[in-house]
């Protein structure tokens, strides 16, 4: 009986072991494939062991404008997020405080619908109003990945808190919006966490959007590590150490708001 | 009490109008007059002005063979992956759903794929399924079988990418069951315990039933998603080699972007928007009928 427990108990960290190696592998080749240089990467038989180097990452940070493309996957989360934030919050509440839900189906359409379908008319019209490859166009396509994402867990959370929280003050003679500003808005910290960490990271990831609508000026760092690899000679140790720049931020923010993360991917599915 | 202003008796309006509006102009405009372009022949290369031509862009892209295809690969895709990341996801949710030592750590590693750039993801695997230098065909040779062209052979290239997205999305499925299991009432499993049943028959019977709305819920998000899979093939692939891996989205997106028939892609997109909407509906009913 005892042995058969330990038997149990090893075969169930094997499992443990064996799912986590392969879930990391890709990353920890990514990584150590970054580190070496391009005569090791293109040996046969593959090499596990070698001299690092950090010549692809001089590279890629020196020569090949990555600093602006980071900036402008920076600068178009933050403010497809901001705005998203801005539109999303306040139809967030009336969703949850009047039940809405033909709205919020309206908006998490947005979600579930093909990108593609929105892209090709987004493309005739950008064009026409001179908007190709201008920040306007950029925010305004990603406000569309953000926006459906904010209100589908806004409009959670905000269900969660007790309607007594806004209607005593109401009571007391405040105006709704003052109390959503000032007592609902303050109770939402983790909420919005949640909403912003998600949303962040689906724009930064964003291929499709920015690969029609962003040229040398606002490209974004999925196309510049997808322009990469459209050479001729694949320089794979630039790429990997590109690879692992565009996924250090995601992973650092996922890392630090793990709980919220969790929170957000699985809300919705799992009926609270 | 005075009387509510203005801005608070329509608060209800006042409220979601600028979202309304948003997505009004980004999402709904661009749907009517993607569906409007496929009635008419234009082509952004040729510099002519569109002419209507009623359904002809219909007859022209449903009679051709490669269209045909490519809705085959889009829904042989999705059954695949979908399939396999459902049995997978749960059957690791299953195993984990215990305490352990490490799990918080374990689940972090979970989140990890699906916080991963799809475009990097992709070429990463590019790497791995190299055939002259790639760590898929050294593994091969280990263990003693011939090697292979993965993505380079039209014979492959489905399967090896059903295997990326089987990669970065199982896990997706393994953390929602999670969370589902952790909501489940211990109560009947007790019952079933103190009743003698099998810790294979709890699942089986008791476990598996409670918890497959949520299932449902996951595989179904999961099939939306899988419909619309763009950045892997795109980036490994570009839906070649030939048109071996051409799913809707890439179709559309070729038409769109690299021959500028907009008259045609507008068919495509338009096929691709019906086949996710249907879908979604579908889940909405389901999702409807499963509440209690």
């Amino acid at each position: 009986m005892q042995n058969k427990k330990v038997l149990s108990n090893v075969l169930f960290y094997v499992m443990v072991v064996a799912i986590a190696l392969i879930v990391l592998f890709p990353f920890l080749w990514m990584l150590s494939s970054s580190f070496k240089t391009q005569v090791d990467i293109i040996s046969w038989p593959p090499k596990f062991f070698f001299a690092p180097t950090l010549q692809n990452y001089q590279k890629v940070f020196g020569e090949q404008d990555f600093l602006k493309y980071f900036m402008n996957s920076t600068i178009i989360g933050v403010f497809s997020v901001g705005l998203s934030l801005l539109l999303g919050l306040p139809a967030a509440y009336t969703i949850a405080r009047f039940t809405q839900t033909r709205l919020a189906v309206f908006i998490l359409l947005a979600r579930l619908m093909p990108g593609i379908s929105f892209l090709m008319p987004w493309y005739i019209v950008f064009s026409r109003l001179n908007l190709m490859d201008s920040y306007v166009a950029l925010i305004l396509s990603h406000m569309l990945i953000a926006l459906p994402i904010v209100v589908w867990i806004m409009s959670t959370y905000f269900a969660t808190i007790p309607r007594e929280m806004e209607e005593s003050a109401m009571v007391d003679g405040a105006t709704r919006q003052y109390a959503f500003l000032k007592i609902i808005l303050p109770l939402s910290g983790p909420g919005i966490i949640t909403a912003t960490t998600l949303s962040f990271i689906f724009s930064w990831n964003n291929f499709m959007f920015s690969q029609v609508l962003s040229m040398e000026k606002t490209k974004t760092l999925p196309i510049a590590v997808y322009n990469f690899v459209s050479y001729a000679e694949v320089d794979w140790g630039g790429v990997m150490a590109a690879a692992v720049a565009i996924m250090a931020p995601a992973i650092v923010l996922t890392m630090i708001f793990q709980k919220y993360v969790v929170k957000g991917l699985t809300m919705g599915a799992v009926k609270g | 009490m005075s009387k509510p202003s203005f801005t608070e008796r329509n608060l209800q309006i006042l409220f979601p109008l600028p979202a309304i509006i948003f997505v009004a102009l980004l999402m709904i405009f661009p749907i009517l007059y993607t569906l409007f372009l496929s009635f008419t022949n234009w082509n952004l290369t040729s510099g002519n002005p569109f002419t209507f031509v009623g359904f002809n862009s219909y007859f022209r892209i449903f009679t051709e063979p490669r269209f045909l295809n490519a809705v085959a690969r889009t829904f042989a895709f999705t059954f695949f992956a979908v399939v396999i990341e459902g049995v997978l996801g749960v059957a690791i949710a299953v195993i984990l759903n215990r305490a352990f030592f490490g799990k918080s750590l374990a689940k972090l590693l979970l989140l990890l794929p699906l916080v991963a750039t799809p475009v990097a993801v992709g070429i990463v695997f590019n790497l791995f399924y190299d055939p002259t230098i790639g760590l898929a065909n050294f593994v091969l040779q280990s263990i003693g079988l011939p090697q292979g062209l993965w993505v380079s052979n039209a014979a492959t290239v489905i399967p090896s990418l059903i295997l990326v997205d089987v990669w970065q999305w199982t896990p997706m499925i393994t953390l929602i069951v999670l969370a589902g299991l952790a909501g489940l009432s211990e109560e009947p499993i007790e019952a079933a315990r103190v009743d003698g049943a099998s810790e294979w028959q709890i699942l089986r019977l008791v476990t598996l039933p409670m918890v497959m709305p949520v299932i449902l819920t996951a595989v179904i998000l999961r099939l939306i998603d899988a419909l619309k899979t763009f950045d892997i093939i795109f980036a490994m692939t570009g839906g070649g080699p030939g048109y071996a891996s051409e799913t809707l989205n890439i179709m559309g997106f070729k038409y769109s972007f690299e021959y500028f028939r907009m008259g045609q892609s507008s068919v495509i997109l338009v096929v691709l928007f019906c086949v996710v909407f249907g879908c979604s509906l579908g889940i909405m009913k389901l999702r409807a009928a499963s509440e209690i």
